[in-house]
């Protein structure tokens, strides 16, 4: 919900709940083209795919990223988010696990408001990178 | 291949109207079922209004054309890839919202890529104002164009 984190009691080191999707699909992709209007090829044609080489369509990096602003915004409340940035390293592939994490690395007051900042990453079952990230957000 | 010369031109401002149907979509492209994204009376009490996903601005792609890109000064669209991109904002956006963008060159820098050869980044920011004329929100985009077709 909309709930501000309390400042006082947030530790740096404090881990953002992780959240998990147990296999991404193609039908997720598909809905994510529709939703946002990126409709490049890579992400939902087999054919144009195969004709460039690569063996089957992967996730908008887009996508992926906002399975990650989920798990921030469970954690520090919707509309709290001031800034939010992402590095995309790996691809993400139909069947992959998408785990969604972060921690705060930092608590500051900016602009007159009390604020933490943390990093982000995004990792596959192989524990490799697809995202890495960072944030900054508004407690209370 | 971009260069220097592309940095500070800017595309036409574009308008974008936020609205709810495109949100509820966007938040369950996302998986995202929060209460506040789907029940307007809750969001109206809670936070003013129906809010956006945190990477709803990428929805942008329905509102702009060719004349709202600045004109990446020779960039080979064929070997671009999205490196990263930012959001910051600075007063909340909502359902119901009109925002216009304008969306500028940064920053054009030259890179040693791994694979690829040399690398030309090419970044891009666009600024978005609401109806009230408060700027609400920057988002900033590193294209990146490698020195070959990209490859899996």
């Amino acid at each position: 919900m909309a709930a501000k984190l309390k400042f006082e009691s947030v530790k740096v080191g404090d881990e953002i709940p992780k959240f998990e999707v147990k296999g991404v699909t193609r039908p997720d992709f598909v809905r994510y083209a529709g939703a946002s209007g990126d409709f490049v090829p890579l992400h939902y044609d087999q054919t144009f795919v195969e004709a460039a080489g690569i063996p089957t369509v992967f996730a908008q990096g887009m996508y992926t990223a906002g399975l990650l602003s989920k798990a921030l915004t469970d954690y520090v409340g919707i509309g709290n988010v001031r800034r939010f940035q992402v590095r995309f390293a790996t691809r993400v592939w139909p069947g992959d696990v998408v785990i969604c994490t972060g921690k705060v690395t930092n608590k500051v007051e900016k602009n007159g408001e009390k604020q933490i900042e943390g990093e982000l990453s995004v990792l596959n079952q192989k524990g490799e990178p697809a995202i890495k990230g960072s944030f900054r957000a508004a407690c209370a | 291949m971009a260069d220097k010369s592309a940095v500070g031109k800017t595309g036409k401002p574009f308008t974008m109207h936020v609205d709810w149907s495109k949100v509820r979509e966007f938040a369950r492209a996302i998986k995202d079922p929060n209460p506040l994204y789907f029940d307007q009376a809750l969001a109206k009490k809670e936070l003013g209004g129906v809010p956006v996903p945190v990477t709803f601005l990428q929805t942008s792609a329905f509102w702009t054309d060719e004349t709202s890109s600045p004109g990446f000064g020779g960039f080979d669209l064929r070997r671009i890839l999205h490196g990263e991109q930012e959001f910051e904002f600075f007063k909340p956006i909502f359902v119901g919202d009109t925002l216009t963008g304008v969306t500028k060159v940064a920053d054009v820098l030259e890179k040693q890529g791994g694979r690829g050869g040399k690398m030309t980044l090419l970044i891009t920011e666009t600024e978005y104002t609401n109806q009230k004329g408060e700027k609400v929100a920057l988002a900033r985009a590193t294209l990146i164009e490698t020195g070959q077709a990209v490859k899996a």
